[in-house]
């Protein structure tokens, strides 16, 4: 009998990127859930608009690019990016926001770089950019959570707000800053942290009403990704641990202009960002302790950009800005070889 | 996570990486192994060693005992082979052999006659009053090579040289590939034979103690060994996690002592050797009975057979004929894979023999085997950095060696690579990574035997050279003295011919100074020729 003679290795684990993109969108349904029910279905719309875009978009990359467009839509890296995006929209944004952020993540951020696992930025996050930059009403305008708003929003009112736009009496009534965005405002007029979330509905115990549980959803959902050895646990504890210094240094020093630690993690895209984004492999930093620089670095800029720049949240930006450190911190972060001698 | 956690509070030494494939052990190890039968035909390869090829001493057509010499070392790092029983010698030609390479390559064949008879033994039971070296060279002409798979001479790795202290002798029954299970049996039936050859191999060392390491997945070898080392003193026997690649002998040494043998360097030089459990029983039974290493124990395993299990076969057994003996049916093998799944390698035919590196023959059916994947691009997870042994870098490996940076593939320790094949395992985009490796490694061997070759051309050149500018030299010298000695017997002539005159005299000096100028003028031209000719070789 004469036989196939490939080489070793004859086995494989199994793993496959469709897993692991499929157990990222699995973890973020807590998440999700958890926003529904703070928000409404809005949420759900962006995503499936977005979804719907990138799937469109990828396929005619791939096809002009004269890629296989199966395997690569198999894989499932696109409906994680668009899910990602869609989750980092305000709820209430017309319907073009999502399309053209997707598409922009999709073609401008992924496909022109070279398609998966060659884009040196975060997909989702250059199209949030993109959009916060140059639409920066639409992605500011949050709806207040359900509980606090006059009018309530099921499904069918969701579509018609993203679809045919706000209607003035329906913005006032619905709409608000999120609470990262009030307390910056606020902070400016000179008010104490005490006062301004005393003094307002948005704010509880923990954090934004809603946000915080929000952010304890995405949690565990970060939490199933690390058991499940999807992520590693190095970028999410680098950066939430930063996070956390900072926040309590500040807060120590002054706590009336300085928000509390915990409200830094259980706010706006903290924990969204420190689980699913900041750990997109594909834009990070690859060595174990290069991921602690990285992530440290985003936590850094997180609470710079936040407490003293111009944009209430800060996650996205920190990520696109690591994402460029990050070939230069794999560059000086190489594990020491086995045999060759201790540092 | 937890587990690999607790795995490392319990082996502080543990190496950094590492793979938990399937084990596939159950199935060929639960029951004793057997002998297997004696094929008509023993193809025994003359190179089934590290080192250089043994060398014929038998013609085609003698007789040959069991245990008789028919191949002698060829060298220093080279292995005896020896008749597996008696027959006849009928051909010394190429077969195909198990090798990575798939090519043939020089055998002995013997045509067996059934009769098993032993020729003449030299058993030695009291090797207590023999020195290290007469220990070796018993160990070397038995032909005994490490059993584990990688077939390096023995008495080599018994010999530390002058003045080198042995901490720490290491007996490896860790056998941590999936499948094979040829230690485990070895263990558990001849834990009292490999005890022996365990202390005649520290005697040789003069090693401090020795140390068997077991994975823990083996418990009866465990217990048996145990049992063992009890009656012994300055033997320990360790139980170790299982992970891949724990048996690869440099990962062994650093789980079990938490020394790193250095890059490029060997065990020896920090004081430990690694012999196989195996390899160690064969040392007792060439010592006390004599018997070269002429058989060895084979799992023959894989959805391909019915009834894996191990067997004690003959070296040049065709692997078909075991897989016969284990109810397999040719036909419905997809592949056959010599040694275990993560580094062994598929022969190109059931038809190649057993040999001393043999430890296990996997009849693979597409149930045990992944066939080609497609490759997805890397999404830099970092997986296989996470899953290597050695530390290094895989992906930055795999882009260097893709885009034939091979200068950049030594930056990242290309050649640190042990090719276990963990990160092309765990790689959730399929990439064979390993595959890159191999063919880089391949390519800069190439690079440097052809550097080195375009070397010697070079000097070559550079010597014919010199050879034709001295020859240029060497004849000008000689025509000089032949112009001088032809001016010298004119001058002769001329002056036998004339009468001596008061004017002679003068006619003397003058002859003298032409001659001088004659002597001076061709040389001078010469070396000019000469400088002008180094200049153009020059350019």
């Amino acid at each position: 009998m004469e036989f196939n003679t490939p080489t070793s290795p004859h086995i494989h684990s199994g793993a496959s990127v469709s897993r692991v993109m499929l157990l990222v969108i699995a973890a973020t349904i807590p998440g999700i859930a958890v926003y529904i029910a703070y928000f409404g279905w809005g949420v759900v719309i962006n995503i499936l608009l977005a979804l719907v875009t990138a799937l469109v978009c990828e396929s005619i990359m791939l096809i002009i690019r004269k890629r296989p467009v199966l395997p690569f839509l198999y894989d499932g890296s696109a409906v994680v990016t668009a899910v990602l995006l869609a989750l980092a929209l305000p709820p209430i944004a017309p319907w073009w926001i999502a399309v053209l952020g997707s598409a922009f993540a999709i073609i401008i951020a992924k496909q022109l770089y070279g398609g998966l696992g060659y884009n040196p930025f975060n997909p989702a996050m250059a199209g949030y950019v993109m959009l916060l930059v140059s639409f920066p009403i639409e992605m500011t305008r949050w709806q207040a959570p359900l509980s606090q708003s006059e009018t309530s929003l099921g499904f069918i009112e969701s579509w018609n707000v993203i679809f045919s736009g706000l209607s003035d009496s329906i913005t006032d009534a619905i709409s608000s800053a999120t609470p990262l965005d009030n307390i910056k405002t606020e902070l400016r007029l000179d008010q104490s942290i005490d006062q301004i979330v005393s003094s307002n509905p948005l704010f509880s115990n923990l954090a934004g009403l809603g946000w915080e549980w929000i952010n304890i959803a995405f949690l565990v959902g970060g939490l199933f990704l690390i058991y499940k050895r999807i992520i590693s646990w190095h970028i999410p504890v680098a950066m939430l641990g930063t996070i956390f210094v900072l926040a309590g240094i500040f807060y120590l020093i002054d706590s009336e202009s300085f928000s509390s630690p915990l409200f830094h993690l259980l706010s706006g895209a903290t924990m969204l960002g420190a689980f699913f984004i900041a750990t997109d492999p594909v834009s990070a930093a690859t060595s174990n302790p290069g991921r602690i620089v990285y992530g440290i670095g985003i936590g850094a800029f997180t609470y710079i950009i936040r407490t003293w720049g111009g944009y209430p949240d800060a996650v996205a930006f920190s990520v696109l800005i690591m994402n460029m450190a990050a070939p230069t911190i794999d560059y000086y972060i190489k594990p020491r070889v086995f045999g060759h001698g201790k540092r | 996570m937890i587990e690999s956690l607790l795995d490392r509070w319990r082996s502080p030494h543990q190496f950094p990486g590492g793979v938990h494939p399937p084990q596939h052990k159950i199935e060929s190890n639960t029951q004793r192994s057997i002998k297997a039968n004696i094929p008509a035909r023993l193809i025994l390869p003359l190179h089934q060693h590290i080192g250089d090829p043994a060398e014929p001493i038998v013609a085609v057509g003698d007789k040959v005992l069991k245990g008789q010499r028919i191949a002698k070392a060829d060298g220093y790092v080279s292995a005896a082979v020896h008749a597996p029983t008696s027959g006849t010698i009928v051909e010394i030609a190429d077969y195909p052999v198990p090798h990575p390479s798939g090519l043939s390559s020089a055998c002995i064949v013997i045509e067996t006659d059934g009769e098993d008879k032993w020729g003449e033994r030299n058993a030695v039971q009291d090797w207590k009053k023999l020195d290290a070296s007469a220990l070796r060279n018993i160990i070397r002409q038995a032909g005994i090579v490490g059993l584990g798979g990688a077939g390096f001479p023995s008495f080599i790795k018994l010999n530390p040289g002058a003045n080198k202290q042995i901490d720490t002798l290491i007996l490896n029954g860790v056998e941590c590939e999936p499948y094979i299970t040829c230690d485990d049996v070895i263990m558990r039936e001849r834990s009292g034979e490999i005890m022996l050859g365990l202390t005649i191999m520290r005697h040789a060392l003069n090693a401090k103690e020795c140390i068997i390491a077991v994975e823990e997945n083996k418990p009866e070898a465990f217990k048996a060994m145990s049992e063992m080392a009890k009656e012994t003193t300055g033997v320990k026997v360790v139980s170790m996690p299982t992970i891949y690649p724990h048996g690869s002998e440099k990962q062994l040494v650093q789980a079990v002592t938490g020394k790193e043998v250095p890059a490029n360097g060997l065990a020896i030089q920090i004081g430990i050797v690694c012999h196989n459990v195996a390899t160690a029983a064969a040392v007792y039974r060439a010592v006390y009975q004599g018997e070269p290493l002429i058989s060895r124990y084979v799992t023959v395993t894989g959805t391909g057979v019915k009834q894996a299990r191990n067997i004690r076969a003959l070296m040049g057994t065709p692997m078909s004929e075991l897989i016969k003996q284990c109810e397999g049916e040719p036909n419905s093998l997809s592949r056959v894979i010599m040694g275990g799944p993560m580094m062994g390698y598929a022969m190109q035919t059931d038809q190649v023999p057993v040999i001393k590196t043999t430890n296990c023959i996997i009849a693979c059916t597409d149930e045990d085997v992944i066939n080609e994947q497609q490759a997805m691009p890397c999404i830099r997870c970092g997986a296989c950095a996470e899953a290597c042994p050695v530390s290094l870098l895989p992906q930055q490996l795999y882009w260097h060696s893709k885009s034939k940076d091979y200068d950049k593939t030594q930056e990242f320790n290309l050649f640190d690579c042990i090719e276990c094949g963990c990160c092309s395992y765990v790689c959730p985009s399929k990439i064979p990574l390993v595959q890159y490796y191999r063919h880089a490694k391949g390519e800069i061997w190439a690079a440097e035997r052809e550097k080195a070759a375009a070397d010697i051309a070079r000097q070559r050149h550079e010597f014919r050279q010199e050879r034709i500018e001295r020859e240029a030299a060497e004849k000008a010298e000689r025509q000089r003295k032949k112009k001088e000695a032809l001016a010298a017997k004119k001058k002769a002539e001329k002056a036998d011919a004339k009468e001596p005159s008061t004017k002679s005299a003068i006619d003397e000096a003058v002859e003298k100074a032409k001659a001088k100028r004659l002597k001076q003028g061709p040389k001078a031209e010469k070396q000019q020729s000469e400088n002008k000719e180094s200049e153009t070789s020059d350019s």
